[in-house]
């Protein structure tokens, strides 16, 4: 599924709003989840999962193609953990 | 930040009533919810992709008891994260 594809499925269930809506709800709602991660904020999806943002220390890497020590400096990467329902419903199908 | 915080943002970016935008959210997610059921992946370019994988059976052992058990094979959801979600992450930590 891709996000136009998301946007179309929203757009046929909400009869009220048109697909140009649909299309700004669905990228105000990941508009609002990456502006509160790069707030550092958690966000939390009830039965979807939750996103947060995890702290990774400074590091020396190495260049796998010359063996060059490199500095890797510190960063803040995205999380996704899936919520209960979410991960039940995805290994019941398994 | 929750879905209430999210649903209040569309409202106001929406002529629609505080009761239908939480609908809005809601189906949202939901919809992503059932692709990820059907073993679908989900991809929201800009943002990430939401991905199936089928983990293996695996030996394992209780932490607390020490006893070894039989981790069964299951179906889990992983994100990977876009570059800009990244990158963004990167500029809003300063």
């Amino acid at each position: 599924m891709t996000k136009s594809e998301l946007v179309d499925i929203v757009a046929e269930a909400h009869g009220q709003i048109t697909r140009r809506e649909a299309e700004v709800v669905v990228n105000e709602v990941i508009h609002a989840i990456s502006g509160a991660l790069s707030e550092g904020e958690r966000v939390e999806l009830r039965g979807f999962g939750s996103f947060t943002v995890k702290k990774r220390d400074p590091r020396v890497g190495r260049n796998p193609k010359t063996g060059e020590s490199v500095h890797v400096p510190a960063k803040v990467v995205p999380h996704f953990k899936p919520g209960k329902e979410l991960r039940e419903r995805v290994d019941a199908t398994s | 930040m929750t879905k209430a915080e999210i649903a209040n943002i569309i409202y106001e970016r929406i002529g629609l009533s505080k009761k239908e935008s939480a609908q809005i959210v809601e189906t949202v997610l939901n919809e992503m919810k059932q692709a990820l059921e059907a073993g679908e992946d989900v991809k929201l370019s800009g943002f990430g992709h939401f991905m199936i994988r089928e983990k293996h059976a695996r030996r394992g052992r209780n932490p607390k008891t020490g006893e070894d058990i039989t981790i069964e094979p299951r179906r889990v959801v992983t994100f990977r994260s876009s570059q800009l979600l990244k990158e963004k992450l990167l500029e809003g930590g300063e």
